[in-house]
């Protein structure tokens, strides 16, 4: 926010304040008018691959050795329409925040090509190509969340992120170079068609090493801890594109590498599929009950991302899992979900990031407890957030509510006849998934009802306006994209039906479920009719409110009246129920997971003990995987490094000789 | 003993209950014209507590004032009807009023016990504002010091008309 | 629309109309057999009716400050149960929304309703309000695995979680509805039942105590017919999940799926006097039990998914071979 200020440390001009907010102005609207153009060529791009079929393009003079090999399928077309429609509503919004919250020029000009970079991703067609691109997509998202890199927050969060996200490129390089060792060459193509003939033990070290790399990218526990510290403190329409869209790369890895590549030659073992399923499920599981416990609004939309990431690979994961017992159309219908729930997901987290940012600009606030009452102040944005929260909480009208029910089916349907793993596996998923989906609607109660709701609980809430048209268009277009999978998820079938018959080893051959006006699910009898409950339910909640009308004419006119105080005067907005204290019951229900740190001190009068002069309630709820696992870790490498250091007393002599015997190994070695 | 033979051996605790009350004279019409439906929201405006014990009697299993459509709720959003017991002092005063405010129209004030209807022994009192009677207008009035549940229910019937 | 689905819409609609005209007698019969077996002479089955009728006709009052959510809340919780009412196979199997919403998405209209009335709480801005949210929605959050897992359950014996498949699986297969699975699911479901409606040992629904609260505090700032139509919808909650929980196990006496008048009208009695059973017997088992302290409720909640666990797992391993 005062970035700007930076840039100008003395008073400046009255015309060099209106050269400067002109050129702002200008900034704004070239980098959001990009990135928007970008996404919409994207999503053109996507569309006409996956309706048309696979383009290729090979530009032999930009790497040395290998060349830049480009080729788009549906699969990749589908994460590039994705990620381009996402970028639409994105930029759309950053002419207007860009503004709003005074971007500098550096971060604007970096976001076209972080969307380009990530569009880049899924069209890679060799392993070279894919690596320099996700490390083009890594760098300018790294760029992006140091954009307020003035705040302590925002570099800390920095370091976390570009630590994890390089060990996850290391963890991807080795898992990529050893397939291309394996596989006998670069393309995706070469390897594919002999990914038959790969050992099963490189086979197991890929599937694991794709699986860290591509988890920590999508923010699967227990690699997820970069997520909840770079979202909420990156500008929002970063926030955005991060958390709808980059995300999603590390679930196209999965989806190319392990299940499609490998998948072609033999299908992969139970266990792969057990496995995604168990770290999807574990994802899911911790990352709502740690939205439902946050405070911070960014930070819960975050943790609700490692949510969604996790429901999301637990549908590969029974999807792999299905085929690899030969329950193809079953394995179909958990895929269809997965591909379903990743669009629904894109759709409603960049509503909710956009719509926070929002919040972040007209209060400077994220902090839930010191929000409310923005309905009456940013109807527009209240209405955005609220379409966004039903998506996410998994209810019937909500964008993400097609998508869960669809994963629930493949999940009942399984075939249970002799197969002792699914009987098990099965079940438990369910309760996984059932789990997720109460918590998220508590998750998502809290942020909109504690949030936007009720009345402000500080003065900079109580001064909060609308955000400006353009932001608002941006939420609008992302809003309507969460309306369509919500009631018309049929126009996505013909889109999921190309990308499926794409995935051979994932039931492609198998047809998928028939996502018209009643969504039919083939060989099992079950169907739902999304666009029919909304008429439905609009019917129904007019003849509710005419029903409330009987009796009118006896009824004296409506008024409107203080709150109800219980004989006081008036209710001061502190009375309120916050974020805290409407978590409390959960954070207590699940309190040996979550481990908050609570501290109750009560302080007595010098007089009397038996006088309290005041109680003062500390509650922290910081990450507890974050604490138990990474905090040992980073304490050993430093004790090592420390250690190490003594290596380094800043003798030059000594350097020239640790040179020459590195020369003299290598030579050794090298011959 | 067990809870059920115990339910089988008392039965019917509650009296039988006496004629509806007919005479116009002495009833009032019911707020909304629905007879047989009565919400109350009780408040205490400096009671010595007596009263508050005979009305709990008269929601009690033996007098059961449930039976006449009367029910006692928590919120005076919910109520039709204020009912007030002792002598208004001076810090129930804004109370009293607030939550006669809080109960939406068309509502009755039903004043029980001698310091409700008139200020009984406190009348005149230093800390004392006055009666119910003085402060807020009265529908229905229940002298006795205190009333008894009899009485209560009685009254109350007048209003719901059961 | 065919000439043979006529039926089914009037049964759909009975059914819907029945419910709104029962439900209240339904807690009114509730309340009754509570007061008698307490001692009491009660206020009368028709008691909701009249409680009704009079805060229709009462002002209705809208607190400062708030806004549409808390105004449209009592017609989202009575539109969500309404259109529940026309989905469930009460009084004959072939609503013509049956293929419309699955039990998931019937699980999820119920939810829905649930958060509306939460966000009102939240809404008005009070203290008591935000409380009776909280609660509410960490029990909905609990409830919901349970609720999944018992509806998987039921669903392996007919390969479907559309309703009036489920049904009609039941009354092919009786001996079914007493294999282990099926008593576990009928457990866990009741759990779930007492639980989403507010009912002992969960919540006490005649609490005057806003402390003790958990649905009627969320209610508090609601007056008049915006009152009436959360009281109405939360006896016709009560009613339909009575009913549903009453055909999944009893699945007898229901109407095809293209009901005669004559089928259509031993339809209603049938369901009618399953539903008034199971209320009484609901109230009467109330008699015998306090509240639990809020705490306590996960455990409850946590025993019954234990149950609907157990209850997938039994039906698998006990399941009928089909083929």
């Amino acid at each position: 926010m005062t970035t700007a200020l930076h840039e100008f440390p003395t008073v400046p001009t009255p015309g060099q304040t209106l050269r400067a907010a002109r050129r702002a102005r200008v900034h704004a609207v070239l980098s959001g008018g990009l990135t928007a153009a970008l996404g919409t060529v994207g999503v053109a791009l996507g569309l006409s691959v996956i309706f048309g079929g696979p383009r290729e393009l090979r530009v032999g003079w930009l790497l040395p050795l290998v060349g830049v090999q480009l080729n788009l399928d549906a699969l990749g077309g589908l994460f590039v329409a994705v990620t381009g429609a996402v970028s639409a509503a994105v930029g759309i919004y950053t002419v207007g925040y860009a503004r709003r919250e005074h971007l500098a020029r550096f971060p604007l000009t970096v976001l076209p090509l972080f969307v380009a970079a990530m569009m880049l991703v899924p069209a890679a067609g060799s392993v070279t190509t894919f690596l320099l691109t996700w490390e083009l997509m890594a760098a300018a998202s790294l760029v992006l969340v140091l954009s307020e890199h003035h705040r302590a927050e925002v570099r800390s969060a920095g370091v976390f992120y570009a630590v994890m996200t390089q060990l996850g490129f290391a963890a991807i390089l080795l898992a990529l170079v050893l397939l291309s060792a394996a596989g006998g060459g670069d393309s995706f193509d070469t390897i594919s068609a002999s990914s038959g003939d790969i050992p099963s033990g490189t086979r197991t070290a890929i599937f694991l090493l794709t699986l860290l790399g591509f988890g920590s990218k999508a923010g699967l526990l227990p690699l997820h801890a970069w997520l909840p510290r770079a979202h909420p403190e990156a500008p929002s329409p970063v926030s955005a594109l991060m958390s709808a869209a980059m995300v999603n790369m590390g679930i196209y890895g999965i989806i190319r590498f392990d299940l499609d590549i490998l998948g072609q030659g033999h299908p992969s073992p139970h266990w792969w599929g057990l496995t995604l399923m168990i770290f999807g499920a574990v994802s899911a599981v911790f990352g709502v009950l740690q939205a439902s416990v946050a405070t911070d609004l960014k930070r819960l939309l975050a943790y609700s991302t490692t949510e969604n990431m996790g429901l999301i690979t637990l549908a590969l994961g029974a999807a792999a899992l299905l085929s690899s017992y030969g329950a193809m159309a079953v394995a179909a219908l958990a895929m269809t979900a997965a591909l379903l729930l990743i669009l629904s997901h894109a759709a409603f987290k960049t509503l909710a990031f956009l719509a926070a940012g929002s919040v972040l600009a007209a209060t400077g606030l994220r902090d839930l407890d010191k929000l409310g009452g923005l309905a009456r102040r940013m109807p527009g944005t209240t209405v955005m957030f609220g379409i966004a929260a039903l998506g996410a909480s998994g209810l019937p009208l909500g964008a993400g509510f097609v998508g869960e029910w669809l994963l629930l089916q493949s999940l009942i349907h399984s075939p249970h006849d002799d197969t002792t793993l699914l009987m098990l596996v099965m079940p438990l998923s369910v309760g996984a998934v059932a789990l997720t989906t109460g918590l998220g609607i508590a998750a998502m109660v809290k942020a909109f009802g504690v949030g936007f709701l009720a009345r402000p609980r500080s003065a900079a809430a109580e001064a909060a306006r609308e955000a400006p048209a353009s932001m608002l268009t941006g939420m609008g277009l992302a809003a309507a994209a969460c309306t369509v999978s919500a009631v018309a998820p049929v126009l996505f079938g013909p889109l999921l039906e190309r990308v499926l018959t794409a995935l051979p080893t994932l039931g492609g051959e198998a047809a998928g479920p028939m996502l018209g006006a009643y969504l039919r699910l083939p060989g099992v009898t079950g169907s739902i009719a999304p666009g029919l409950i909304a008429v439905a339910l609009v019917v129904a909640v007019l003849l509710a409110l005419a029903l409330a009308r009987w009796g009118g004419r006896h009824r004296p006119a409506a008024v409107q009246a203080p709150l109800w105080a219980c004989g006081a005067d008036s209710l001061s907005p502190r009375m309120q129920y916050t974020a805290t204290s409407f978590a409390e019951p959960l954070q207590r229900v699940f309190d040996n997971v979550l481990r908050p740190e609570t501290d109750v001190e009560v302080t007595h009068y010098a007089e009397s003990q038996y006088l309290v002069e005041k109680v003062t309630y500390r509650t922290l709820q910081a990450d507890p995987v974050e604490q138990r696992l990474y905090t040992p870790v980073v304490r050993a490498v430093t004790a090592w490094a420390q250690y190490v250091r003594r290596a380094h007393p800043g003798s030059v002599h000594l350097y020239l000789a640790y040179g020459a015997i590195g020369l003299l190994v290598v030579l050794v070695v090298a011959r | 003993m067990s809870w059920t033979s115990k339910i089988r051996r008392v039965g019917r605790m509650a009296e039988p209950a006496t004629p509806t009350p007919t005479n116009p004279a002495n009833t009032v019409e019911p707020p909304t014209g629905v007879t047989g439906s009565l919400q109350l929201r009780h408040v205490d405006c400096g009671s010595c507590n007596g009263c508050e014990l005979e009305i709990a009697g008269a929601f009690s299993a033996v007098y059961d004032a449930e039976q006449f459509g009367v029910r006692v709720v928590a919120s005076p959003r919910h109520a039709d009807g204020l009912i007030a017991t002792g002598v208004v002092t001076r810090n129930m005063h804004q109370p009293l009023l607030n939550t006669l405010n809080s109960i939406p129209q068309p509502r009755v004030v039903i004043a029980v016990g001698d310091c409700a209807v008139d200020g009984g022994a406190f009348a005149g009192g230093y800390a004392v504002v006055g009666s119910v009677a003085d402060v807020i207008p009265v529908d229905v009035r229940v002298p006795g010091c205190p009333p008894s549940p009899a009485e209560i229910i009685a009254a109350l019937r007048t209003v719901t008309g059961r | 629309m065919s000439a043979m689905s006529v039926m089914s819409v009037v049964a759909t609609l009975l059914q819907v109309v029945a419910v709104l005209v029962g439900a209240p007698l339904v807690v009114g019969g509730m309340r009754q057999v509570r007061a008698r077996l307490e001692g009491r002479a009660g206020g009368g089955v028709g008691q909701p009716w009249r409680d009704l009728r009079k805060q229709l006709r009462k002002q209705q009052i809208t607190p400062l400050g708030t806004t549409v959510v808390f105004a449209l809340a009592p017609a989202v919780v009575a539109g969500t149960t309404l259109l529940i009412a026309a989905i469930l196979p009460l009084i004959s199997l072939g609503s013509p929304l049956d293929p419309a919403a699955d039990l998931f998405g019937v699980v999820g209209l119920l939810f829905l309703g649930t958060v509306a009335l939460t966000l009102a709480g939240l809404d008005t801005g009070t203290a008591f309000g935000g409380m009776g949210s909280s609660r509410e929605i960490t029990i909905a959050a609990l409830v919901e695995p349970t609720i999944l897992l018992a509806v998987f359950a039921l669903s392996v014996p007919g390969q479907s979680a559309n309703l009036a498949a489920i049904v009609a699986a039941a009354a092919d297969n009786p001996g079914q509805l007493v294999s282990p699975g099926s008593l576990l699911a009928f457990v866990a479901l009741a759990i779930v039942i007492i639980a989403e409606t507010g009912r002992l040992p969960v919540d006490n629904p005649s609490t005057h105590l806003e402390l003790t609260m958990i649905h009627e505090a969320m209610v508090l700032e609601y007056a008049g017919p915006r009152l009436a139509l959360v009281e109405w919808a939360s006896a016709m909650r009560l009613t339909v999940l009575l009913g549903l929980m009453a055909n999944l196990f009893l699945p007898w006496g229901i109407a095809g799926a293209d009901p005669s008048p004559l089928g259509i009208l031993i339809g209603f009695v049938v369901i009618s006097l399953k539903i008034l059973v199971l209320a009484g017997a609901l109230a009467a088992g109330e008699v015998f039990i306090a509240k639990l302290r809020y705490f306590r409720v996960p455990e409850l909640l946590a025993g019954s998914f234990l149950l609907a666990l157990l209850a997938v797992t039994a039906s698998y391993f006990f399941a009928t071979p089909t083929n």
